[in-house]
């Protein structure tokens, strides 16, 4: 006859009975000639299939395998899936840049308009100039409280340039000053002022450029922007600016 | 990597074949990293490694035809099914060794072999089998039972056969 308490003893030996029912069992194996052997022969096979069961172990190659095809990246899927994306990313990146130069130069070209404008302008006028005179240390110390900096005039004598006068003048809302020199029969316009932010974001360094017969030339020291414009040739442009240069580092 | 060994043990169980093993676990990684976006935190995760492995296996040649051998589980009533008493043959089934043990978890059928190896190599709960597996507790129960009847009946087979063996005569 078969023990109706055996139907648990999977169970039991799973640990998978209940408190109440695990309790009830382990006092029924002790009075149970049926159950308690059978319990005990479970246990061993289990934990005998348990010993058997570890019994293949992976191959370190095989592990090292499989560590790396997981750690690997997987470039080629996932280039192509965001290759396109690269792609519109780099040509927007090179549209940036290309509008970003473009904006840049277009400033520049329009800061040389304006300072033409102003450099023909004081031509037409009348009186081109506040301050008349030929003399360094007369024009300079005229701009003295007028402007929020100071520079200075080089030596022309013996040079080909001379010094007509100055005048202040206005770029962009900034105050600087604009100094007019005669070469030949052409005058030229020197324009200084403090190198600011809006100024800054044209065209830095030294550039010599022409446009409708004007020359210009550009060109950061000491923290002032200088401007050159004239109808003069460019290396009188050029000239004149190596002067300017070597006064402003004196 | 978590559960390597062990999912590589049981591959190799389940295939009975180093290389299909190998392959099976390669398998099973590369899934889990596809599917990891399924796996639900907070449920069991050696489970859902485990029954991507399952599944996987099922799927394959050996695994094929594993399953068109696998045979209906009925929802029996483990009561039902008798205890072997304590006969000569539940004290030589005691006496088996670990080989007699191997070689007859090697002759059980693959859904026998592995709820007798998760239950008890892996010390699974009822619950992470019906999970692994994808089958309600009663029939984890059920075929678990079965499962260990066959073993039991392989192993006196065996056992009592070398007891045979070493009783016949000397010619």
């Amino acid at each position: 006859m078969t023990c109706p308490w055996s139907a648990k003893l999977d169970r039991y030996l799973d640990s998978e009975l209940p408190d109440d029912e695990l309790t009830e069992m382990e006092a029924h194996l002790r009075s149970c000639p049926s159950c308690a052997p059978e319990a005990l022969s479970r246990l061993q096979l289990k934990r005998v299939t348990q010993a058997v069961g570890h019994r293949f172990s992976p191959s370190p190659e095989f592990r090292m395998k499989i560590e790396q095809s997981m750690s690997a990246p997987k470039p080629r899927p996932w280039m192509v899936r965001w290759a396109p994306a690269f792609a519109a990313a780099a040509a927007l990146a090179l549209m940036l840049i290309s509008v970003g130069v473009w904006l840049q130069h277009s400033r520049s070209e329009q800061a040389l308009d304006e300072l033409a404008d102003l450099h023909v302008a004081t031509l037409a006028s009348a009186n081109p100039v506040d301050v008349v005179s030929t003399d360094r240390h007369t024009v300079k110390p005229w701009f003295q409280g007028k402007l929020p900096f100071s520079f200075n005039l080089p030596e022309l004598q013996g040079s080909p340039f001379q010094l007509l006068g100055g005048r202040l003048t206005y770029f962009q809302q900034n105050p600087g000053a604009q100094l007019l020199f005669e070469v030949g029969k052409h005058r030229i316009s020197a324009f200084i002022f403090q190198n600011r932010a809006e100024l800054s974001r044209l065209n830095s360094g030294s550039s010599l450029s022409r446009k409708l017969a004007f020359s210009s030339e550009t060109w950061t020291e000491g923290g002032l922007r200088y401007f050159i414009i004239g109808d003069a040739s460019p290396s009188d442009i050029r000239g004149l600016s190596e002067f300017l240069r070597s006064a402003a580092r004196s | 990597m978590p559960l390597f060994a062990s999912l590589y043990n049981f591959a190799h169980w389940l295939t009975q074949n180093r290389e299909e093993a190998e392959d099976l676990v390669q398998e099973t990684y590369l899934k889990a990293l596809k599917g990891f976006a399924s796996f639900q935190q907070g449920t069991n995760f050696r489970a859902w490694m485990y029954r991507i492995l399952r599944n996987t296996f099922l799927t394959s040649r050996t695994g094929l035809s594993v399953k068109m051998t696998e045979p209906l589980d009925l929802e029996e009533n483990p009561a039902a099914l008798p205890v072997t008493p304590d006969t000569p043959e539940s004290v030589l089934l005691a006496r088996a060794d670990q080989q007699a043990v191997q070689d007859a978890l090697e002759r059980l059928p693959v859904h026998f072999r592995e709820v007798i190896l998760l239950c008890d190599m892996e010390e699974m709960s009822y619950q992470e089998i019906a999970e692994t597996i994808g089958i309600p507790i009663g029939t984890v129960m059920s075929r678990l039972s079965r499962a260990r009847k066959s073993m039991r009946e392989l192993l006196e087979t065996q056992v009592r056969g070398a007891s045979q063996a070493r009783g016949a005569p000397q010619k």
